[in-house]
C-alpha cells in the first residue's frame, strides 16, 4: 500500500530519507543517523516536515466561545497572535486528542491535531458546531514545518523575519525565498524554534532555502526521541480516550473554573475522586531501551507498562514513560522494567528529562 | 582477504587461520537504524552455529544476534561499548562483533555473497 505523500515528498526522496508509514502516510523516519539529527536539534536547527497533521480553520461569530466549549485549556486568555496547547475530550474526560489552538484574529481560530486523528477530530468537531461556525479542513493547501533547536532564530532567511514579536507561543508572519507563510514559536521537541505554515505550491523552495542556510533534515525518529526527552506525551502511545488529562500528567490543561466545556463534569468528579493510574517518568540503569508495553514492576507485583521509551542521546541512556498504578512508585522509587535482555533496572524521576532552549525562550 | 559468508539472521563471518571474525550485514545495520547498545559474550564461551550470542538494540527495536559458526569466543569488541555506532558506520571493518575459535569447519547452511545478495534484495521488494 502507497501511503499519503506530503508535498516535500520529492525533497525527502532526493534526501534519500528512510521512508516509513507513519499514520498512514509516507514520512521520513531519518535522513542519516539520528543521532546527528537529534543533536542537531538541541545544538542548532533541525527541519521537520510534519504537513501529515491537520490543519484547521474554525471561523464565524463565535468560533472563540464554541472551541471555548470544545477543549479542556482557557482559550478566553489568548489574544489574536497567540497560540495554546489544548485537550478535546469524551463527555466522559477521555482525551479525544491534544493539540495546539491558534488565533489568528478575532473569530479566526486554527488548530493543528495529530496525524492519526485527522478524521476523528473533524468529525468530532463538525459533530458539535453550532449553526454559523465554518469548520475548514486547510490540510492539503497549507504544509507544515517545524524549524527547531537553539539556533532556529539566528538562520540567515529568519533574519527577514521579525522575530521579536513572536513570542513563546506567539504567532507572525513572514517571507522567506518568496514564500509567504504564518509562523508560530511553537514545537514538539523542548527546543526553542518555530513552527510555519506555507501555501503548499510552495513550501519546496521555503524548505530547500532552510537546508541551504543550514537547517538539518530531520526525520520522525528524531522528533519521537527530542520530544520524549523533552517529556511531551504522544497521543496513541502515552493517551488515548481511555486515559484522562490527570491520569496523563496534563491536568494544567484542564481549566474546570473557566464555565461549561466537553467533559467537564467528568473531569470535576476525576479531580476530586484522584486517579487510579498516573504516568511517570523513567531514567533507565544503562543503555537498554524500555520499550512500549514492557511491564514495570515495584518488588515484584507489576504496577503498570511502558507506553513509550527511547535511548536519549542526551542522556545517554534509556528512558521512558509509562501508566502505572497511582502511588505505587513515587520519585525516587526504583522499578524493575522487563526487557528483551531480561529485567532492568530504572528510576522513577519528574519529566520532563531533559529542559532544552525552549524553557528559555520569551514568554508573552 | 578472506571471504565473507552470511547467514539468513544477517550475520556475516570470515575466517582466517580458524579464527572466526563475526557481525552484522550492512543490510542489516540499515534496517535496525542507529545502534545504541549490545549485548556480547564473554571471552571463553561455548557457542555452537546457530545459538543467540547477545542483543543488539537500536533505536527502533532490539534484535538477538546468531552465531554463524561454532567454537569459542575468543575476542570481544570491546569499542563498542563506547561507540556502539561503529556497527552503523563500518558494519564490516571496525564494527565487527566478536572473533570465535572454530570448532570444525564452517557450517553447510551459510550463504555466499551471492546468494544473501539475493535473499535481501527479496526482502526489501
Amino acid at each position: 500500500m502507497v501511503g499519503r505523500r506530503t508535498p516535500l515528498y520529492q525533497q525527502h526522496v532526493n534526501a534519500c530519507a528512510r521512508l516509513v508509514d507513519f499514520a498512514g502516510w509516507e514520512m521520513p523516519q531519518q535522513y542519516g543517523s539520528v543521532k546527528d539529527e537529534h543533536m542537531a536539534v538541541r545544538t542548532a536547527a533541525g527541519l521537520f516536515d510534519v504537513s501529515h497533521m491537520g490543519r484547521y480553520e474554525i471561523r464565524g461569530p463565535g468560533a472563540g466561545e464554541y472551541l471555548q466549549r470544545m477543549l479542556t485549556n482557557d482559550l478566553g486568555r489568548l489574544a489574536p497572535d497567540q497560540a495554546q496547547y489544548s485537550l478535546l475530550c469524551t463527555p466522559e474526560g477521555g482525551i479525544v486528542d491534544d493539540l495546539v489552538a491558534y488565533r489568528r484574529g478575532t473569530d479566526e481560530w486554527w488548530v493543528v491535531v495529530n496525524a492519526a486523528n485527522r478524521e476523528k477530530d473533524l468529525a468530532w468537531l463538525e459533530q458539535n458546531a453550532p449553526a454559523g461556525i465554518e469548520i475548514v479542513d486547510r490540510s492539503d493547501e497549507v504544509s507544515l514545518l517545524a524549524l527547531q533547536g537553539p539556533r532556529a532564530a539566528e538562520l540567515a532567511p529568519m533574519q527577514a523575519v521579525d522575530l521579536t514579536a513572536v513570542p513563546s507561543f506567539g504567532i507572525g508572519r513572514g517571507q522567506v525565498a518568496g514564500v509567504p507563510f504564518v509562523i508560530s514559536r511553537t514545537g514538539y521537541t523542548g527546543e526553542d524554534g518555530f513552527e510555519l505554515f506555507a501555501p503548499s505550491h510552495q513550501v519546496a523552495s521555503l524548505w530547500e532555502a532552510l537546508v541551504e542556510a543550514g537547517a538539518e533534515p530531520c526525520g520522525l525518529a528524531a522528533r519521537d526521541v527530542c520530544r520524549l526527552e523533552a517529556g511531551l506525551r504522544l497521543y496513541g502511545s502515552d493517551m488515548d480516550e481511555d486515559t484522562n488529562p490527570y491520569e496523563a500528567g496534563l491536568g494544567w490543561t484542564v481549566k474546570l473554573q473557566k464555565g461549561e466545556f466537553i467533559g467537564r463534569p467528568a473531569l470535576q468528579r476525576i479531580k476530586a475522586d484522584g486517579v487510579r493510574r498516573q504516568l511517570i517518568g523513567l531514567n533507565g540503569a544503562g543503555r537498554t531501551i524500555p520499550r512500549h508495553g514492557s511491564a514495570v514492576s515495584v518488588d515484584g507485583p507489576v504496577v503498570g507498562a511502558v507506553t513509550s521509551g527511547t535511548y536519549s542521546f542526551w542522556l545517554q541512556r534509556g528512558i521512558a514513560m509509562a501508566m502505572i498504578e497511582a502511588g505505587a512508585a513515587p520519585v525516587g522509587t526504583t522499578v524493575e522494567v522487563q526487557a528483551r535482555t531480561g529485567s532492568g533496572q530504572a528510576e522513577v524521576v519528574t519529566m520532563p528529562f531533559y529542559r532544552g532552549s525552549a524553557h528559555r525562550a520569551v514568554r508573552p | 582477504m578472506a571471504e565473507r559468508y552470511y547467514t539468513e539472521t544477517h550475520e556475516w563471518v570470515t575466517v582466517q587461520d580458524s579464527l572466526a571474525t563475526i557481525g552484522i550485514t550492512e543490510y542489516a545495520q540499515a534496517q535496525l537504524g542507529d545502534v545504541v547498545f549490545l549485548e556480547l559474550p564473554r571471552v571463553g564461551k561455548l557457542l555452537e552455529a546457530g545459538d543467540s550470542f547477545g542483543v543488539i538494540e537500536s533505536v527502533k527495536a532490539a534484535s538477538d544476534l546468531y552465531s554463524p559458526v561454532a567454537g569459542t569466543v575468543a575476542e570481544v569488541n570491546e569499542s563498542l561499548n563506547a561507540t556502539p555506532e561503529l556497527v552503523n558506520r563500518d558494519p564490516y571493518g571496525e564494527g565487527w562483533l566478536i572473533k570465535v575459535n572454530l570448532n570444525g569447519d564452517l557450517g553447510q547452511a551459510l550463504l555466499d555473497e551471492a546468494g544473501y545478495r539475493a535473499l535481501t534484495e527479496g526482502q526489501s521488494h
